[in-house]
């Protein structure tokens, strides 16, 4: 499989991530070297192979249902670049 | 009758599919240890991972798949012991993450139904196509600034039950009743409180119209649905659309719609234009959740007895006809209430009381069936009075009034008002005679054969008592001396 340009613009906006068009070309041969290096990959042949989904040879952990954080909104939002009234605010979005 | 809607070109059939979000009752959220309590000052019930800081890992809260597997029951719904959750990957302010954790491929819980019970009394079934497990987004606020908008992530990462149906509804009144029933289902369940009004329970709805006959054609999904009303609204607003376009020689285009309530309509939502390329991908961070059998058939025994079991018992056991056995157990308070009025007494006349006057004095005065204004024994103990003939069932109205109003009992209100019923017959019979001598000339038509005079005699007397006379013995001892 490999990618055009479109797709990559597509998946750059998606992520985004402002991508100069005269980049573009450059950016679909490199992730698509990647891909092309993955696809090595099918040549084992999986027939009957359960996905593997961890190394881990554990079970999903859980936690038991009681209130046991939250109640620092300085430090929630500390690092926010504007703030007001306990909230976060940013540039606005709605239609 | 098949709901359908007529155009230029002929008539035209609904298909509706409904994805309803419904906010899991636990304390706290469903990866962290914070709260999910609704209206706390902002950004005080979030954790660094609900805030996605970095390299903060997310634990899942096992009362959270316990509620889950329970709604899956309640929904006569398959369970899958292996489930596995998936990032859903978007960017919005209010989604820290940039990924929603949800589940994709394999959800916690697999196909299931739900009855629906239409206002005319008769049921349909539509078909549940999965339910799973996600996180909430937090809350944008746009009208607080010109240029900015404010976010509170307290509600970033609340579980929520996203439950898909199948495209089984044909109208916006079954999408109604669905809708309504599910709220009912999961309030019996204690698994969601099923407010609207709060966002506790959302509702997208997918919307296609046909002709009879052909094949789903391209369907439109409406978002930002919070009321059963306003759902209505916006299914019946985008079946016109889509007709009108299809007449008109267009086509309809997948997409998102926004329902605008102020003016009743539905709008294309141009920044979704890419919303549905999510790449969905197993959460690296969670492992697959796998259940075991004993822990579903554990909480399978817990079940309580829900709408559609109670609704057939009332039906069975009290006698009462398909409709108002449905409305009793749409509430399980209000099942409880019935039940407590009817234990031992006519189960139909509980049923009229409680459905009739009551329901009435409780709409009127704002009451809730928690906080009632005449108890159930009180009104248990009215229809007591009218049983052993103590009052009539029209005295029983205006003692339930005074009920209302004073808050005193039934047997009391009688006694100071003096409204026992008089079944001296002898009284009764003077009444009559005095009515028929001050009314001599009905009387002899009424011999002559003018029958509907009867209710006119019927009423003198009972005016003539102050309405205590017993009126199955006026009856009686009036067709006596008329005869």
């Amino acid at each position: 499989m490999s990618l055009d340009k479109n797709r990559v613009r597509t998946i750059a906006n998606l992520a985004r991530l402002e991508v100069r068009d005269d980049e573009l070309d450059h950016l679909a041969g490199e992730l698509s070297n990647i891909i092309h290096f993955v696809e090595q990959l099918a040549e084992v042949n999986t027939d009957g192979v359960a996905p593997m989904t961890s190394v881990a040879n554990m079970e999903l952990p859980r936690r038991v249902d009681e209130v046991t954080d939250g109640g620092c909104q300085d430090k929630i939002l500390a690092n926010a670049p504007e703030q007001q009234d306990g909230f976060f605010l940013v540039p606005k979005v709605v239609e | 009758m098949a709901y359908v809607i007529q155009g230029e070109t002929g008539d035209w059939e609904l298909v509706i599919g409904l994805e309803v979000h419904a906010q899991v009752i636990s304390k706290s959220k469903l990866f962290s240890g914070a709260s999910t309590l609704f209206g706390g000052e902002p950004n005080t019930q979030v954790s660094l991972v609900d805030a996605a800081m970095p390299g903060m890992l997310p634990v899942i809260n096992e009362y959270c798949i316990e509620q889950a597997v329970r709604t899956g029951l309640g929904l006569k719904a398959a369970i899958n012991l292996t489930s596995v959750f998936a990032r859903k990957n978007y960017f919005y302010a209010d989604l820290p993450q940039g990924y929603q954790i949800s589940q994709y491929e394999h959800p916690i819980v697999g196909e299931g139904e739900v009855i629906l019970d239409m206002p005319d009394g008769s049921t349909r079934t539509v078909g549940i196509e999965r339910l799973h497990l996600e996180q909430d987004a937090g809350k944008s606020l746009h009208d607080q600034h010109p240029t900015k908008s404010f976010i509170d992530l307290n509600r970033s990462g609340v579980a929520l039950m996203e439950i898909v149906s199948k495209p089984d509804m044909r109208s916006p009144e079954e999408a109604a009743a669905y809708v309504t029933k599910l709220r009912s289902i999961l309030r019996y369940l204690g698994t969601c409180d099923g407010n609207m009004a709060e966002g506790s329970m959302r509702c997208d709805a997918n919307v296609s119209v046909r002709k009879s006959g052909e094949p789903y054609r391209t369907r439109a999904e409406i978002k930002n649905v919070n009321s059963i009303r306003f759902l209505q609204q916006a299914i019946e607003y985008e079946a016109r659309r889509q007709i009108d376009l299809y007449e008109e020689g267009g086509q309809v285009v997948q997409e998102t719609r926004l329902f605008d309530s102020n003016k009743g309509e539905t709008r294309s939502m141009r920044s979704k234009e890419h919303a549905h390329d999510y790449r969905y991908f197993p959460d690296p961070d969670l492992l697959p959740l796998v259940l075991t059998q004993g822990f579903v058939d554990h909480i399978k025994a817990g079940l309580p007895e829900l709408p559609d079991e109670k609704k057939d018992r009332f039906m069975r056991d009290y006698g009462l006809s398909p409709y108002d056995a449905g409305v009793l157990v749409a509430e399980q308070a209000n099942a409880d209430f019935f039940e407590a009025v009817a234990k031992g007494r006519d189960p139909k006349l509980a049923c009229n009381w409680v459905m009739g006057d009551f329901a009435a004095a409780m709409n009127r005065l704002g009451r809730s069936i928690d906080n009632p204004p005449v108890s159930a024994a009180d009104l248990g103990g009215l229809i007591d009075l009218i049983a052993d003939n103590t009052i009539s069932g029209r005295i029983a109205k205006e003692v339930f009034e005074l009920m209302v109003e004073t808050g005193k009992g039934p047997a009391a209100i009688v006694e100071e008002k003096g409204l026992r019923q008089v079944t001296d017959t002898g009284a009764i019979e003077s009444s009559i005679d005095a009515v028929l001598a001050a009314n001599g000339d009905k009387v002899a038509e009424y011999r002559s054969g003018k029958d509907k005079l009867f209710g006119f005699f019927v009423g003198q007397v009972m005016k003539a008592t102050g309405g205590k006379a017993n009126p199955a013995l006026v009856n009686e001892i009036l067709k006596k001396k008329l005869g």
